[in-house]
């Protein structure tokens, strides 16, 4: 057994290219576990087919004892956010699921990847059999009826409208620590307590954090955060306690819809491909992989989704990159500014008459 | 300045997380490491150029600053007991596990050499302890550019290549400025001058900062950080003029060195909420990476455009 390092690839005489952005063929090999080490595993979160049911929250809360927050993650606060059915607001020290809610209406048509309201579909059907026949004016007459139930089903409540033009559609999504393949939460942290596991993931060691807080300021997608009482950071661990005895993280055992999907990162990756593929062919135009690509600005990452609109509508930063991969232009100026010092300081001795 | 710009958000929500680092620990932190820094460097020069009233201050002021500076940034801790934890590792990627690095040797050099300078042994090692401290003191000023920049905020992240000199500007300013306050003016003139040329480099870079066409420039103007860097540049603006005209009589040098100081440490109390509202609102994080990706997809290779990883 090799020792693992908690410091980054880039600095650890392995891998010379990438080392600070860019794709990672094995990032768990790169991080020190160079004999055999289990597949990197991650999550696929297709929110085509969440529901919004928050199981994965409770279920993360409940395995991994978290406290109660309220929607700006105050520990220990009850509070509405007031917005939506959202009441967890974001991630943070105390959620490490997110379940968004984004309540879309616009005079489109919206695909969607499933069927219409029900009632919608009913102008594809032929007459109802009680008016089937030849009496054709009175199924007129039913029809144009606003007691009917076509018209009662197309006519909206909350907008007074009613017609095809009008749709609105809930998209949901649960959102996560994306374990990213270039990690700044753990190229920054100063203690060591942020590292890389033999499955891939990032995990902070509460016994070795000391809560500088630094890793907090460094994550692209603002995940991680620290809890105040308490001072150390907290965030997804992936359920690290539960992989290392052969079950899948709490979230994705809890969802009853497969949104959730957990397994290696190669098989996720293909199914995801495969899905965008289908809905593609479905129509829906708007779907699309995010944190898929290794090409991106963090080496793609271990927790992905499939999202159906833009990555800002869900919370989501439209193209994060790891802070470190400017961290080479910064140590060279921080340097130069060094050097300028001492030759300030020179110039300013040698152009100074002796007293 | 930017126009209004349309974009997308979760209602609103920010999307990175607000820094926890509290103020005024971190600006003073940063205050304080630059002013130490850089009378460090002028201390050792003047030391063995023999200019025995300018080597004390600065020295003073190099031991005094560095102490204080270990306590704000140990406090800032959510855990201060756990503070020997930076010692664990060191890690080229982590600034503050550099600067861990660098504060610690350079605290212990200062710290002793302005003991022993106040208590009058060991001349020796005093001279050896202010080279120590002179070496690692330019680092100490300038690390903490990079500090602030190696993170997601946007409006600190954005000028990474400029903090640093920004910092090392201000710390001379602060440095020199304190040194020309505490030096009897026959032998201040190397504080002076160096307290002048920080300063100029100071007001030149953060005018580069402030005059970006970026949109995660606004909170330089705007609110609070906004009112820091007017007051910043006012003091600083004032001190550096005086000290030209003035920096030879006591009561100038004591006065613009003191107008020098408050202005190192109101620029740093400006860059630092600058960055701090920059993370609360979404468009400094939705706007520029939109505009990167614009740019991208024109295949028009700007600073972060046009650059892809291709997978074997």
């Amino acid at each position: 057994m090799t020792s693992v390092s908690s410091a980054s690839a880039a600095f650890t005489g392995r891998d010379p290219g990438n080392r600070l952005y860019g794709p990672v063929p094995d990032v768990t090999e790169q991080s020190g576990y160079v004999e055999e080490h289990p597949a990197r595993v991650g999550f696929f979160t297709d929110t085509s087919v969440c529901i919004g049911c928050k199981a994965c929250e409770v279920a993360c809360k409940e395995w991994n004892t978290l406290p109660m927050d309220d929607s700006h993650g105050v520990k220990d606060a009850l509070g509405l956010s007031g917005m939506s059915y959202d009441n967890t607001g974001q991630l943070g020290a105390n959620s490490w699921r997110h379940v968004a809610f984004i309540e879309q209406s616009r005079a489109v048509d919206l695909p969607m990847p499933t069927f219409g309201r029900p009632g919608d579909d009913r102008h594809d059907h032929g007459p109802s059999p009680a008016v089937s026949g030849d009496d054709v004016s009175l199924a007129n007459a039913q029809q144009s009826s606003v007691l009917n139930a076509e018209a009662l089903s197309e006519f909206d409540p909350q907008t007074g409208q009613s017609g095809a033009d009008k749709q609105v559609r809930w998209l949901m999504s649960s959102d996560v620590c994306k374990h990213c393949t270039h990690a700044g939460c753990l190229d920054v942290c100063p203690t060591g307590a942020l590292f890389r596991t033999e499955f891939g993931t990032v995990v902070v060691q509460g016994d070795i954090c000391n809560g500088c807080g630094y890793c907090v300021a460094a994550c692209p997608y603002g995940v991680i955060d620290q809890r105040k009482d308490d001072g150390r950071v907290f965030k997804c661990t992936m359920c690290y306690d539960r992989l290392t005895d052969g079950l899948q993280p709490a979230c994705a055992t809890a969802c009853p819809t497969q949104s959730i999907q957990f397994g290696d990162l190669d098989e996720l990756q293909a199914r995801a491909d495969a899905r965008l593929e289908t809905l593609k062919g479905q129509g829906v135009e708007t779907a699309r992989l995010y944190g898929r690509d290794e090409s991106d600005g963090v080496g793609g990452v271990g927790a992905f989704f499939l999202l159906l609109d833009e990555p800002e509508v869900y919370g989501l930063p439209p193209d994060p990159i790891v802070t470190t991969r400017d961290l080479p232009a910064m140590w060279k100026a921080a340097g130069k500014a060094a050097v300028m010092m001492v030759g300030v300081a020179v110039t300013a001795i040698l152009g100074s008459r002796r007293s | 300045m930017v126009d209004d710009v349309e974009f997308t958000s979760y209602y609103g929500r920010q999307i990175v997380k607000t820094p926890v680092w509290k103020s005024p620990d971190v600006p003073l932190y940063l205050f304080l490491g630059g002013a130490a820094g850089s009378s460090a460097i002028l201390g050792a020069l003047a030391d063995v150029t023999d200019r025995p009233a300018l080597t004390r201050a600065a020295r003073l002021t190099a031991g005094g600053g560095s102490i204080l500076s270990v306590v704000f940034l140990i406090h800032d801790l959510g855990r201060p007991e756990r503070f020997l934890h930076m010692l664990r590792v060191l890690k080229v990627t982590s600034p503050l596990s550099v600067g861990t690095y660098i504060l610690a040797p350079f605290s212990a050099a200062a710290g002793a050499t302005a003991a022993v300078e106040l208590l009058g042994w060991f001349p020796r090692l005093k001279r050896f302890g202010g080279v120590v401290s002179a070496i690692f003191g330019g680092p100490l000023a300038t690390y903490t550019g990079v500090l602030l920049a190696n993170t997601a905020v946007p409006s600190w992240h954005e000028f990474h290549t400029k903090l640093p000199f920004v910092f090392g500007g201000s710390a001379m300013a602060a440095g020199g400025g304190i040194c020309m306050a505490f030096t009897p003016v026959g032998e201040a003139e190397p504080a002076r001058k160096m307290a002048i040329l920080g300063a100029g480099i100071e007001l030149a870079v953060i005018r580069g900062i402030e005059g970006s066409e970026s949109v995660v420039a606004e909170p330089y103007h705007e609110g609070r950080p906004g009112q820091f860097m007017r007051a910043a540049k006012a003091c600083t603006t004032m001190g550096l003029g005086l000290a030209v005209v003035a920096g030879r009589r006591r009561w100038g040098a004591v006065t613009s060195g003191a107008l020098l100081a408050a202005g190192s440490l109101l620029t740093r109390f400006g860059v630092f909420e600058a960055g701090i509202a920059s993370t609360k609102d979404p468009k400094y994080i939705v706007v520029p990476q939109r505009a990167r990706m614009a740019a991208r997809a024109a295949g028009a290779p700007g600073k972060d455009g046009g650059v892809r990883f291709v997978t074997p």
